[in-house]
């Protein structure tokens, strides 16, 4: 090519090439193959890119799924049984763990605790026993339950050496381990957010459906209804609805309850980002010929107009699950939400409730740790979804 | 724009009845009514239950009449400024809830104008500066502020003032004042006091409104206009702060309205950590003991406060942002 720059000589002809080499039309337009892989990719596909880029939130999904596997096998995991008390250790702080003795390598360990009430002030002191360790075993016999109620077993993850105690977080009023509660624990606060987001999500995709595809009074009445919800404070009104119900009520139901409060108040935000996407989308023209060819309108909503814009939900629905699980641990905290025997994050947490408690037994806030935890992590996800959902951008 | 205010106060009406209805609906909604309560509870210290006496409060309370009449009843009476009948403590709503409402608009004011205070430079430099060190940890504290349960960040920021500043636990002022007449005496205790809720109720308000005000700002911060004003040689404090600015800064006037609930709804669960003498003790003790027309009130009180607020956001919006009142009409 560079041959037609050459500047000619004085008159002369120009001196002009043909290049032999076979002529391919669609030389220009060819994509190489990274290019066809970009282009072709299907939708989820490109989510699944640009969602892996935003590498908070992988790692915060991977956490959350792995939180999430861990109530499944709960029993396992946690030192202890849920309800497994000892009596001679009440409110013992965490015990740490060490690895070296006296400079020699043991492997992980922990000191013994020595119990003696101080007089003065009532309160209960521990001291450690540092002249004998005692090893942590791994996968080992402890407190017997039944898995998944199929059958026996006392295997643990880690328990303590025989005859000593393992607390790595300390326990409670009444000797019960913390860490092994807060474990079981995670079972009811990590589910009731996805619940209660299920019920927001339901409400959300219905009224918010049925606003945005109808429009007229329906959208009006629907809209008005959304903005009293949302101008009431919810706290209170979680407060109230907890209240009516029955104390009566099995511990299962309340749960349930609890879920659906949650949900009743959570959904318009959800309504009112389908009823604006859907009022878009029903003018589009994919919208009018689904109609045209006698789509009734539920199925141009779900199967026509809905995964538009389904990935755009799941991210608010991401982001709503951190609000639930708040809500739930301040309505266990004030009492109002789930009740002992039932253990969440909440009920944990309703036992530091006061001034001594941070005075004396601060341990009693470790639950707090994987509230932030699970928070800040759905918050991360959804900020990734949310960018994600938009692949086109 | 006297239309618009019109417009919209009329807009207020429709809802504050919705509010109403839902409110009498949630009072109502538990079985039995505190006179049944009241009764067992009679029967169950082994004293008399006297029926005509019963009968008698009943209808002097109106519990015998149908649930329209009563909700009709309820409505009409808070309308002239009677909040109805305290059972739990045998006194007009009016005189058992004293000061607390006046304190509970002190303390979410003062939420709300830390609210802004925070998060109006923090909001700037984080965009400005964007992914600088010090943005990202304001943005890591801002994440922490939003995660943490405010029941707790109260329990141990109360810890910590009354170890390092001496300040009395709970409560809104020091004992002496409780029950004292106003002086400005009294308003300082209540000022010292003030700041441990302010502050935890205001964490989770403050983080979302920095993160909000840094993502529009940085929305503008990208327009062709800014870039026009640079090139015409603006200096660049005086460029984001005649233009940009004054773009992003219309989130920080409309977000009353979701900022309101969610205030209120912290300063609640805060109120009962710290026992401040505000509505929420009172409002948890009242739906405990089925005191349904404390807890009405109290409700409905609450949903007023953020009614009006939105109210106020709305003018405010209106009168800085003239395209809104261009627009005129229902807001689509």
């Amino acid at each position: 090519m560079t041959d037609i720059l050459r500047e000619p000589a004085p008159y002369k002809p120009i001196a002009h090439e043909v290049s032999p080499d076979p002529f391919d039309p669609m030389s220009v337009e060819r994509m190489t193959t990274e290019q066809e892989r970009y282009y072709l990719a299907s939708q989820w596909r490109m989510m699944w890119w640009k969602f892996r880029r935003h590498k908070l939130a992988v790692i915060s999904g991977a956490f959350l799924l792995l939180l999430y596997l861990s109530i499944a096998i709960s029993e396992f995991l946690a030192p202890y049984n849920l309800h497994s008390r000892h009596v001679d250790f009440i409110y013992a702080p965490p015990q740490a763990v060490h690895f070296f003795h006296k400079g020699a390598f043991v492997g992980p360990f922990v000191y013994g605790l020595d119990y003696h009430l101080n007089l003065e002030n009532l309160k209960r002191e521990y001291t450690e026993k540092t002249e004998k360790p005692l090893p942590i075993r791994f996968f080992c016999r402890g407190d017997s339950y039944r898995f998944w109620g199929l059958f026996d077993t006392d295997l643990h993850l880690a328990c303590a050496s025989e005859g000593g105690t393992l607390f790595l977080l300390g326990t409670d009023r009444l000797g019960r381990d913390l860490l092994s509660r807060i474990i079981y624990g995670a079972r009811i606060s990590l589910t009731i957010g996805f619940l209660g987001v299920a019920v927001s999500f339901l409400l959300g995709l219905t009224i918010g459906g049925a606003a945005g595809y109808y429009g007229g009074w329906i959208d009006g009445i629907s809209q008005r209804f959304i903005e009293v919800v949302r101008s009431v404070p919810h706290v209170p009104l979680w407060m109230a609805l907890s209240a009516i119900m029955p104390v009566t009520w099995s511990p299962i139901l309340v749960y349930f309850g609890i879920t659906i409060i949650l949900g009743l108040l959570d959904w318009t935000g959800l309504a009112r980002a389908v009823r604006s996407k859907l009022l878009a989308l029903r003018e589009e023209d994919f919208a009018l010929a689904a109609e045209l060819m006698g789509a009734r309108p539920r199925r141009i909503i779900w199967r026509h107009l809905m995964p538009s814009f389904m990935s755009h939900l799941i991210a608010s629905a991401t982001l709503a699950v951190p609000s639930m699980i708040l809500g739930e641990t301040a309505l266990s905290f004030l009492g109002l939400g789930l009740r002992p025997p039932v253990t969440s994050w909440g009920v944990l947490l309703n036992e530091a409730q006061n001034i001594n408690v941070v005075a004396l037994y601060p341990w009693l806030m470790f639950p707090v740790l994987p509230v932030i935890l699970v928070v800040l992590a759905f918050n991360f996800l959804g900020d990734g979804l949310r960018d994600a959902a938009d692949p086109y951008k | 724009m006297f239309g618009y205010l019109l417009r919209r106060l009329f807009i207020m009406v429709p809802t504050l009845l919705l509010i109403s209805m839902l409110v009498f609906a949630i009072i109502q909604a538990p079985p039995g009514d505190y006179l049944t309560t009241y009764i067992t509870e009679l029967q169950s210290q082994g004293e008399a239950v006297d029926q005509s006496k019963i009968d008698f409060l009943r209808h002097q309370y109106g519990l015998d009449r149908s649930i329209v009449e009563q909700y009709l009843l309820w409505v009409g009476n808070l309308l002239q400024g009677d909040l109805g009948h305290s059972f739990e403590y045998n006194l007009p709503v009016n005189e058992v809830v004293g000061d607390r409402l006046w304190l509970t608009m002190v303390v979410s004011v003062a939420t709300i104008v830390f609210i802004w205070v925070m998060s109006f430079p923090i909001g700037i430099y984080s965009a400005v500066r964007q992914y600088s060190l010090g943005d990202y940890t304001l943005t890591f504290i801002g994440f922490l502020g939003l995660a943490t349960p405010s029941f707790l960040l109260a329990l141990v920021l109360l810890y910590l003032a009354n170890v390092y500043f001496g300040t009395s636990i709970g409560g809104l002022m020091d004992p002496e004042y409780i029950d004292q007449p106003w002086s400005w005496a009294k308003v300082g205790s209540v000022l010292e006091h003030l700041w441990v809720p302010v502050i935890v109720i205001g964490t989770s308000g403050t983080a979302g409104m920095i993160r909000r005000l840094r993502a529009n700002l940085l929305d503008e911060l990208q327009k062709q206009y800014v870039v026009t004003g640079r090139a015409k040689g603006l200096s660049p404090g005086r460029l984001l702060w005649k233009y940009p600015l004054r773009m992003a800064l219309n989130p920080f006037i409309a977000d009353i309205g979701s900022l309101l609930p969610e205030v209120v709804s912290g300063a609640v669960i805060v109120s009962v950590v710290l026992s401040l003498p505000t509505t929420g003790p009172m409002l948890l003790d009242a739906l405990r003991s089925q005191d349904m027309y404390l807890a009405g009130s109290f409700l409905m009180f609450l949903a007023l406060l953020t009614v009006i607020g939105m109210f106020l956001s709305d003018l405010a919006l209106a009168v800085l942002d003239p395209r809104i009142r261009l627009g005129g009409g229902a807001a689509k």
